[in-house]
């Protein structure tokens, strides 16, 4: 094939997009591998737990996030550490919270970037050492990440 | 580099107070490319601590999925009147300390 004026345009074109790196994205199988980070490996159980994420999110640039573990916050009984993770981002963590008795209520806000529809998990860490998680699924009509 | 920190200035002992933080910072994720088309390098505010008479009352460990800006709430046990320290650091090492007094009584 002989190269033609044509040919390197299109190769011209095309050669950007070609070389263009896209970071690894987490997937449902690094999501668990970091949870089991965060766990050590240890039972979780499913409740006690309250995730909340609007199910619908316009813009995944800034998603509020509501995370509560029930608890009396105690010295002898509270919530040490609540974590969140999702499938898709190019990272599985997302962000970590550490209470203290002091705290009062083992409950935190922030706001979060998803790229993409997904479930996203909390798992919270008791003083005694369980692990208790829940789990949400939220669509993103407009994913964080896209308009590099 | 500035932050809107809402602490109540007055509570009674006991009292659940609410605080909120909202923090000034790109959070640059280091996924996003820039205009020259290299990858712009990522700088996140890794940590936010919250003490209160000196002693640590809630954490926060970041990455780069929260938002530009970062906002956090969340809640303390008024005890006594004193200092509520916020430290936050990001990956230029930039460290920041925010004080507020809270008067309980």
């Amino acid at each position: 094939m002989t190269l033609t004026r044509r040919h390197a345009l299109t190769l011209g074109l095309a050669l950007p997009l070609a070389l263009q790196i896209r970071p690894a994205l987490a997937t449902p199988e690094t999501m668990r591998a970091a949870i089991k980070g965060f766990t050590g490996g240890a039972e979780v159980t499913e409740g006690g737990i309250e995730l909340k994420i609007p199910a619908l999110v316009e813009n995944g640039n800034s998603v509020p996030l509501t995370v509560r573990a029930e608890s009396p916050m105690t010295p002898e009984d509270h919530i040490e550490e609540i974590a969140i993770f999702n499938e898709i981002n190019p990272l599985p963590d997302t962000v970590r919270f550490r209470f203290t008795p002091r705290s009062g209520r083992a409950e935190a806000q922030t706001r979060i970037r998803l790229n993409g529809s997904q479930h996203v998990t909390a798992i919270a860490r008791r003083s005694d050492g369980t692990f208790h998680s829940t789990e949400v699924n939220v669509i993103v009509t407009a994913p964080a990440c896209r308009e590099s | 580099m500035s932050a809107l920190i809402n602490v109540p200035e007055t509570a009674a002992p006991g009292d659940i107070l609410d605080i909120k933080v909202l923090l000034q910072h790109p959070m640059e994720t280091g996924f996003r490319t820039g205009p020259d088309g290299n990858l712009v390098p990522r700088n996140i505010i890794h940590s936010l601590r919250c003490l209160y008479l000196g002693e640590e009352v809630f954490a926060a460990e970041l990455f780069p999925a929260v938002t530009a800006n970062p906002f956090f709430a969340f809640t303390l046990v008024a005890e006594e009147t004193g200092e509520v320290e916020f430290l936050w650091v990001d990956e230029e090492g930039v460290e920041h300390r925010e004080v507020r007094t809270l008067t309980v009584g």
